[in-house]
């Protein structure tokens, strides 16, 4: 294994852009060092650590958007008690990223680019229209969350670019949940992972586990806006079958995922929406 | 397989070690400076048991690659001073033992910033440190224990 140490941004920038697509970048590593002794075949590549770029660690604030650095973790969010204020469910998702111990390392970057189906952070800041920055010795580019993946472990972005900023814009909400379904509380793989908002830009109801990858229901998010009566779980089920895929594996099945998503979306905004049985 | 020469600081005292890149934290510790107390349980960053500090912060040293501490502090169990451990012996907090070693560098990092009280509950703060002899009421009642000893003195 080769690990290069850049001393800036621009250099971990030129050593991606050399290795001609490659080298990995390592930030955190609690998703590439799991179970590491025997992946002989991953101690062959080439490795870019981000590690010591301290200028990518802080979160900011902006009068319109906060912005999470390319190297923020879970628990800088958690502790950030402005974040707890305006983006609670940066936070109560980061209180579920497997424990402490992996909450202070992850990095939300990490999460985004390792692309798990069934990942906590990224419904959370999909659900507040984050737009991942990325850049390369080419420029910058931005690409909103929602459109960043293309398949499953499939996403836009290209080996030479990092991700340095992750923004999100600023405003009121009125509706603000996100639920996780795993077998316990702690350092568990969501079956169903749910993150809903809304604003005076709309609904967002955005599903992990449920699919390829992880993304936003388009059918329940018109169902809300247009404030059709909902009877109970099931009438929630169509909708469901038209914006998601769920497949059985070792977690659950793709049944079980249906009927707890339809049952989690009514007992959780059967207030807001003022349905009744 | 490249090797990198590294300085950081184990328990209050510099040290300088030529690492392999691919080698983690755990290793390190354990193999190349002589400190077994650090335990391997899993692997896979799910049990704790390999727990130590880095810059102040509890991590599972099986998932940190060694070159990252370079310029940074690391404490392990081995800084711990074995009669503040009384409780955990008393409490009931241990019995094979495979885990105490991280549960109580986490403990300790709990001990230190009793602040984070205010937000998250014992449980929610150990719950990266699996045990599977205790049953964790021995475990979560020394802790409290030791917070209270703290509180006091
Ligand atoms: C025990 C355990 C429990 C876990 N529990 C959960 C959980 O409950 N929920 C959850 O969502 N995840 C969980 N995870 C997964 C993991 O912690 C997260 O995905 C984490 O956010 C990854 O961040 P990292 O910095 O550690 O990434 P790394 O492991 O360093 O990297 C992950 C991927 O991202 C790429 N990458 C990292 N940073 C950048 C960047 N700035 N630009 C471009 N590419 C980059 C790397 O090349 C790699 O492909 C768990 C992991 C473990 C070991
Ligand atoms: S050995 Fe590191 S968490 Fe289990
Ligand atoms: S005492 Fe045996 S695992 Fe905790």
């Amino acid at each position: 294994m080769t690990v290069l140490l850049p001393g800036s941004e621009r250099d971990a920038l030129e050593m991606l852009a050399a290795a001609d697509g490659d080298a990995v970048p390592i930030a955190g590593a609690t998703d590439l060092l799991v179970s590491w002794p025997g992946r002989l075949e991953d101690h062959r590549k080439t490795y870019v650590d981000l590690s010591g770029l301290a200028g990518l660690r802080p979160l900011r604030w902006t009068g319109d958007e906060l912005v999470l650095g390319g190297l923020t973790s879970y628990w800088d969010v958690i502790r950030d008690v402005r974040v707890r204020q305006e983006f609670p469910l940066l936070v109560a998702a980061a209180r579920q990223v497997g424990a402490i111990q992996i909450q202070v390392r992850g990095t939300w970057a990490g999460n985004i680019v390792n692309a798990s189906p069934a990942a906590d952070g990224v419904p959370v800041l999909m659900a507040y229209d984050a737009v991942v920055e990325l850049e390369s010795l080419r420029g910058r580019e931005e690409v909103p969350l929602d459109r960043f993946y293309t398949g499953y472990k499939e996403m836009r972005r290209r080996p030479d670019q990092l991700v340095v900023a992750i923004r999100l814009p600023r405003r009121p909400y009125s509706v603000q949940k996100f639920v996780k379904v795993g077998s316990r509380r702690a350092q568990a793989i969501a079956k169903v992972g749910l993150a809903i908002t809304r604003a005076a830009a709309g609904w967002r109801v955005v599903a992990a586990s449920m699919a390829p990858t992880i993304r936003r229901c388009p059918t329940i998010e018109r169902l809300l806006e247009e404030g059709a009566p909902v009877r109970g779980p099931d009438d929630l089920l169509p909708a469901i079958a038209r914006d998601v895929s769920p497949i059985d594996d070792i977690r659950s099945t793709a049944a079980y995922r249906k009927r707890v998503m339809a049952r989690v979306l009514y007992y959780e905004l059967r207030e807001a929406c003022g349905w009744r049985a | 397989m490249t090797a990198i020469s590294i300085a950081f600081t184990l328990n209050g005292s510099p040290v300088s070690v030529d690492v392999d890149s691919a080698e983690r934290l755990l290793d390190t510790l354990r193999y190349r400076l002589g400190l077994t107390g650090t335990k391997e349980g899993c692997g896979e960053g799910e049990c704790g048991a390999c727990t130590v500090h880095l810059d102040g912060l509890p991590v599972d040293s099986c998932l940190v690659p060694t070159y990252q501490v370079r310029g940074r502090r690391v404490d392990t169990v081995e800084s711990l001073d074995p009669p503040a451990l009384e409780p955990f012996a008393r409490g009931g907090a241990t019995q094979c033992g495979a885990c105490t070693p991280g549960v109580v560098m986490t403990a300790w990092w709990i001990r230190d910033h009793p602040e984070l009280l205010g937000t998250h509950t014992l449980r929610e703060l150990m719950a990266g440190n699996l045990c599977r002899c205790t049953g964790y009421d021995g475990i979560v009642d020394s802790i409290g224990a030791v917070l209270g000893e703290r509180g006091s003195a």
